[in-house]
């Protein structure tokens, strides 16, 4: 089209009126990235759980699971973990409700949950080194160590960001941005819950056995 | 897309479920653990390849709860990326696992140290 044809069209409407169709955009796509990181953290565990499931019974003359393992304690410990799921659950409720003190109180009940199962854990962990049990006696304890302290690392993660988002909500409340940091947490915290199902199942239960 | 859905989509949507939906989902997860640790601790079916394929069922049961109940996982959140990510993953993971443990378990069986009978035959 010329200019001149362009420019009688504009003098001879009334009024221009425009219609802008754009493809759906989300607001932010912070939640999917957040997403594929997981899936990606969950590439990091299959593989240790590949690892752990070559070389887990090569005890090489040391103690199995059998003589290893207490299940009760591995129960209570399972227990915290999904307890702590179903607080964070509560807390993403009441923030999304707009109730911050019950949201940060909810938020600090997870994290006592987060703690007490690490407690748990690392007291098995000194216990284990205690019966001379430590990573470097068989292989099947060394990747038996490497899947369930990743685990644990990621939780002592999982709790450092949790205290971190308290103060960011205790000083500057359920903003958008804050809501969105809170939600990311959810994925991640809740994402480990599913990682230790497969940990107790693979690790504990069968190992027990052997 | 039509305009309603169009604008339906833009509100931000409170994401997740409601407390029933914990509530559920808590209480299925407590069943299925309670479940796979009775069998092991109890010595029900006893140390059984049968024991270790229910175990295995609990926990693909409850990594389902926990996706549907704790992770809100649906056809629907982020416009079904998420599950694409998901099943993608999942696939990558059957891969590596399977392949792994297949691979290695018969390397394991093939590699088998010569018994003293094959010993004695070797030039």
């Amino acid at each position: 089209m010329s200019t001149g044809s362009q420019l009688r069209l504009v003098a001879s409407a009334p009024r221009l009126r425009f219609h802008l169709i754009e493809p759906y955009h989300p607001e932010n796509s912070v939640l999917l990235g957040f997403w594929i990181y997981l899936m990606s953290d969950c590439l990091i565990f299959a593989v240790l759980f590949a690892t752990y499931g070559v070389l887990g019974r090569s005890y090489a003359g040391g103690p199995s699971g059998a003589t290893l393992f207490e299940l009760p304690v591995v129960a209570v410990n399972t227990g915290l973990l999904l307890v702590s799921s179903f607080t964070y659950g509560m807390a993403m409720i009441s923030a999304q409700g707009g109730a911050r003190r019950s949201a940060l109180a909810w938020l600090g009940v997870t994290g006592l949950f987060g703690c007490g199962f690490l407690a748990l854990e690392l007291s098995e962990f000194a216990n284990l080194l205690g019966q001379g049990a430590g990573p470097q006696r068989s292989a099947f304890l060394s990747s038996f160590f490497t899947l369930v302290g990743t685990h644990g690392l990621h939780v002592v993660f999982g709790v450092i960001w949790l205290a971190t988002l308290m103060v960011q909500v205790a000083r500057r409340g359920l903003t958008e941005t804050n809501l969105r940091r809170l939600l990311c947490l959810s994925l991640f915290w809740h994402f480990l819950d599913v990682i230790w199902i497969g940990v107790f199942s693979l690790v504990y239960l069968v190992g027990a056995m052997q | 897309m039509n305009s309603t859905a169009h604008i339906a989509k833009k509100a931000p949507a409170a994401r997740g479920g409601g407390r029933a939906d914990y509530v559920r989902g808590l209480v299925m997860a407590a069943v299925l653990t309670g479940a796979a640790f009775t069998l092991v601790m109890s010595h029900a079916l006893g140390n059984t390849p049968l024991t270790i394929a229910a175990v295995m069922g609990l926990a693909v049961a409850q990594v389902v709860v926990h996706m549907v109940f704790f992770l809100h996982m649906s056809s629907r959140s982020e416009g079904g990326w998420n599950l694409l990510a998901l099943l993608f993953t999942l696939l990558l993971v059957l891969i590596v696992l399977g392949g792994s443990l297949w691979v290695m378990y018969h390397l394991n069986a093939n590699m088998m140290p010569p018994s003293s009978d094959e010993m004695r035959q070797m030039p």
